[in-house]
């Protein structure tokens, strides 16, 4: 493995040798706008406003945060949220205050619905992401997943930094025969009654378990890429609620209470309280292990038919006090370097966004070069990616799942 | 004599009663009054003026102009909403009658010196060491704690499995998070309960406690009769608020509700912060319905409470009138004299998981201790720590050090001037705790940010002093009005001015309530999360703000860190409080 001190010694090596490069070679010399924002961006500190319930990503984030000080001079403070909703609400009520330039939020860690509304109420800077150096890394052709969140259009507006995918974390100590689809899941609440549950359907985990099951229960799948109809929703949504009466009664504690989100049922996991536990990061069983908030028996499942995914972006509010600087941090993070870094299963174990047809030989092999983990399934592994259903099935779900079983 | 202080020498004759001082020396009191309402009603009534405009559709930034109830449809619509409603009324008017009663029989325990006294007066000593980290910790470091020491998982279970349950995985049973409500009301009462109680005794000594009792008793009332009948009706009145400001709080807590409450559907002020939270930014309509309807609930709430005090106190004086002795009360003292102690036990032992979990590596189910230990968490701390604590400090001593000073003046000038604003503008002091905090923080953060306030230490010192002030006010102002005026008015006899009076008998006298005042002004603003959130914009990071993001990731390691942190500098305080005056006093020995 690669310890940090190692990487920190070769990343600066890196920047001394691109340093040297300018002039030189015309390759890896930044364009003047690039070192205007550079030079604009020294000495400012970014505040990274994050969800702040996981250590590893915290920790992450720090560590991004030492590299571009050192490297430029930009410090990263990360705002630790219980909920990503609480930086749109701050950009929000400083519009309102009239506060336009200097607002408290330079970047945000955010996707799929609050990236949605805070694009409505033009509450975003950019577009911006080509003109980052590194996103040369990236596949950003027209309908490829860097370009698209939850069905709506980046526009440039975000860069993505991690992939994420859903996947199901079971105890391979008890759970000896995996329900590999929605449909086995039925059989075998039926057959383990009350070891299941899953986050509340208010949080977003709860939300991508019942998509999850939409996509795999109804019949044409097409129709969800479109924005949901009464008609369309009823039509696509009614083998899924027949789907949900059934499997009810078998939830945890028969469908009455739920875990909060999905690290709280991960520690339920945990506790042997449940068996299957859901997770939006195919590491998390492995990180989850090296942490020691999971058994070491925790292993990672994913639905034959393959399970959504998503890409976590970072976006930078239209009123940023540093936007140079969150530029420079958002740039740091597509470095191919740091994308490996972040793969490592030592360090958080989220999959890389690059393109790998796009990275270099050197870099490939850096990618192959992270150490593996029985609970970390391979890229063969995790199958096809389902595509996010349009964000307006989301909140019909959420609607009418209150409706039926929150009384 | 000065003109001054022969008007404060008729004040305090009078007990503070209305006199006819003339305008000309009333600019104090004009001062202080001007400092409240800026300092306090303007924030809240800005904040809440937002909030109402918002529940009856108006939102500019939103591109919403028109007067409309759209949003308040909505939430009566929303699913569950009767249920929600319900629910935070039974925990509410449950958690708080049960801390009011187990409150009484506790002050009645401790006061006890007969010899037949409770099974548990061998407790006595322990209950101070107890009661002060349970005031210290933060709601939701109890709520946690009690959480894995309750669940169907947790500590309890662990301690007796598998040798006796047989259980090698925890039980599908329900415990915490019940449908009722009841895990909610009772971890509300575990942590209200040393609030009230210390409250309790500090009013007291304004009773002539064991001069009535006794009296009581040799007329041949039982110990318990002569309270229920004699000095409950006495105490009461001088609890009524802080039991107000508890009830409050029970009906609209967010963090305990999270933890300890059901959550499908969850409490209304747990369900009012998920709207809030909503990515669609169009439910901060429908949630500003919510929280406007929430603090009308509160508003019902306290008058409802009010009736039923007000009928059980006429039922107690037909009692009394009745002269009936009898002694039936052995029942209900055993019961309370379980609970009691069980109450407390709880909430000790909920921390003391926490301390265990902080050291914890893995605590697999169903071993009765940790499976592996680490102090990596605490070591990882020092090197993160000093930003967050420096911060928890620094608003913690500031606020608490402006509020007590503030209430020492406001309470200095009511006596030299006479204080016919007084019932007004104490309900001004205690309207940031009788309102639900979400109700007014989103508006007041727009307000601030409109006089450019925009995430300054200073602007979360404020935020803070709204919450801070009032419990200040509250816990000091009992003591302060319970000065034997005796003593003043020998000094005054014997020419001692106003200052000196102040000076060298009513601070010396009032040393112990001042330091008490601060130390829970202090614990008050190191527990504060959503005015350091959202005053502070995320930039000023406490230990709280800290805490809660952590505990949305459910690491118990961290929590149990964090959380004995956080009651850390409170008990710090308290200890300072209890006992230094107590070595000055030996010092004058």
């Amino acid at each position: 493995m690669t310890t940090p001190i190692n990487y920190l010694r070769s990343i600066r090596l890196m920047a001394i040798y691109s340093a040297l490069s300018i002039g030189l070679f015309s390759q890896p010399s930044y364009s003047d706008q690039w070192q205007d924002t550079l030079d604009q961006a020294a000495g400012d500190t970014v505040y990274w406003h994050a969800w702040g319930g996981d250590t590893r990503t915290n920790d992450f984030i720090s560590w991004v945060g030492e590299q571009t000080d050192s490297l430029y001079g930009v410090k990263v403070q990360q705002v630790k949220l219980s909920s990503t909703s609480e930086a749109v609400t701050q950009v929000l009520a400083e519009k309102a205050a009239g506060e336009n330039t200097k607002g408290a939020v330079d970047m945000i860690w955010i996707n799929g619905p609050n990236f949605l509304a805070m694009k409505q109420q033009n509450l975003l800077h950019g577009p911006f992401v080509k003109n980052l150096p590194n996103a040369q890394y990236l596949d950003l052709s027209i309908g490829s997943a860097a370009t698209v969140d939850f069905t709506e259009a980046v526009d440039g507006l975000e860069v993505p930094w991690r992939l994420a995918r859903f996947v199901f974390i079971v105890d391979s100590d008890r759970v000896k025969n995996s329900p590999k689809s929605m449909s086995q899941m039925l059989t075998w609440a039926q057959q383990n009654p009350g070891r299941l549950t899953h986050p509340v359907v208010s949080n977003f985990m709860g939300t991508t378990f019942l998509k999850q099951a939409l996509i795999e229960l109804t019949p044409d799948t097409s129709v969800l890429q479109q924005e949901a109809s009464k008609v369309s929703f009823e039509k696509a949504s009614a083998p899924l609620w027949e789907w949900y009466d059934a499997i009810k009664p078998y939830l945890w504690r028969e469908g009455t209470s739920f875990p909060e989100n999905e690290a709280i049922q991960q520690q339920m996991l945990s506790d042997g309280v449940v068996d299957i536990a859901m997770a939006f990061d195919p590491g998390a069983a492995a990180a989850g292990i090296a942490s020691g908030l999971l058994p070491p028996s925790a292993r990672v499942l994913v639905p034959s038919e393959g399970s959504l995914g998503n890409i976590s972006f970072v976006a930078i509010p239209y009123n940023a006090s540093h936007t140079a600087a969150a530029k420079v941090v958002a740039n740091f993070l597509l470095q191919p370097e740091t994308q490996a870094h972040m793969q490592n299963i030592d360090v958080l174990g989220s999959f890389s966004v690059l393109d790998t047809n796009k990275i270099s030989h050197q870099h490939t092999m850096a990618f192959s070069a992270l150490p593996t983990s029985e609970a970390l399934p391979t890229l063969v592994e995790l199958g096809p990616t389902l595509l996010e259903p349009h964000s307006s099935w989301t909140e019909l779900l959420k609607q009418h799942w209150s409706e039926r079983y929150s009384q | 004599m000065s003109d001054t202080a022969s008007n404060t020498l008729l004040a305090y004759i009078t007990k503070g009663r209305i006199l006819p001082v003339t305008f000309s020396i009333q600019w104090p009191k004009w001062t202080m009054l001007a400092i409240l309402v800026m300092g306090i009603l303007a924030p809240v009534v800005t904040g809440l003026g937002e909030t109402t405009r918002a529940a009856f559709g108006i939102l500019p930034v939103l591109g919403k102009h028109h007067f409309n109830l759209t949003a308040w449809q909505q939430l009566f619509q929303l699913p569950g909403f009767t249920t929600s409603l319900q629910l935070t009324l039974v925990s509410g008017f449950l958690a708080t009658s049960t801390g009011l009663i187990l409150t009484i029989f506790g002050c009645a325990w401790v006061y006890n010196t007969s010899e037949k006294s409770f099974l548990f007066s061998k407790l006595k000593p322990f209950i101070a060491p107890m009661l002060v980290p349970i005031l210290a910790a933060p709601h939701a470091a109890i709520a946690i704690g009690l959480t894995f020491l309750l669940a169907p998982s947790g500590w309890l279970t662990r301690l007796f499995s598998p040798w006796l349950t047989t259980w090698q995985l925890p039980p599908n049973l329900t415990t915490v998070q019940d449908l009722w409500g009841l895990s909610l009301t009772l971890g509300l009462i575990i942590k209200e309960l040393p609030f009230l109680w210390l409250i309790s005794l500090v009013a007291l000594k304004q009773i002539n406690l064991s001069k009535q009792l006794s009296i009581a008793q040799s007329m041949g009332y039982s110990y318990a009769n002569a309270w229920y009948k004699i000095i409950i009706p006495q105490l009461y009145p001088l609890i009524r608020l802080p039991v107000l400001v508890v009830l409050v709080y029970a009906l609209s807590t967010v963090d305990m509700a999270l933890i300890l409450g059901p959550n499908t559907p969850p409490t209304l002020a747990l369900a009012t912060m998920r709207w809030y939270n909503d990515a669609n930014v169009a439910m901060l309509l429908p949630a500003s319905a919510a929280a406007i309807g929430l603090a009308g609930l509160m508003i019902l709430s306290v008058f409802v409470w009010e009736i039923a005090i007000v009928i059980i106190m006429a039922v107690t004086k037909i009692a009394t009138r009745s002269g009936a002795r009898g002694k039936h009360w052995r029942l209900v003292s055993t019961a309370l004299a379980t609970a009691l102690p069980m109450s407390l036990l709880l909430g000790f032992l909920s921390l003391v998981v926490l301390l265990i979990w902080s050291f914890t590596w893995r605590w697999s189910f169903p071993d009765a201790l940790p499976t592996s230990w680490s102090y990596s968490y605490w070591l990882k701390l020092i090197t993160h720590w000093p930003l967050a604590l420096q911060h928890s400090i620094i608003l913690a001593l500031g606020s608490s050090a402006i509020a007590v000073i503030f209430a020492v003046a406001w309470l200095e000038v009511q006596d030299r001037f006479g204080g016919y604003l007084s019932r007004l503008t104490l309900w001004f002091i205690y309207l940031p705790l009788l309102v639900p905090q979400i109700a007014f923080l989103y508006g007041l953060k727009v307000g601030f940010l409109r006089i450019g306030l925009n995430g300054g230490m200073g602007a979360v010192i404020w935020a803070h002093l709204l919450f801070v002030f009032p419990y200040v006010m509250l816990s000091l102002i009992d003591s302060w009005r319970a000065i034997d005026r005796r003593y003043l008015q020998v000094a005054a006899s014997l020419g001692t001015s106003t200052w000196g009076c102040f000076w060298r008998i009513k601070l010396t006298l009032l040393l112990q309530p001042l330091l008490l005042a601060w130390a829970i002004g202090i614990a008050v603003s190191i527990g504060q999360y959503l005015p350091t959130l959202m005053i502070g914009a995320g930039k000023i990071e406490t230990l709280t703000t800290q805490a809660v993001s952590l505990a949305s990731g459910a690491d118990r390691r961290l929590v149990g860190v964090y959380g004995l942190l956080q009651a850390l500098v409170p008990i710090l305080a308290y200890m300072l409080a209890i006992y230094l005056p107590r070595l000055m006093a030996l010092k004058k020995l």
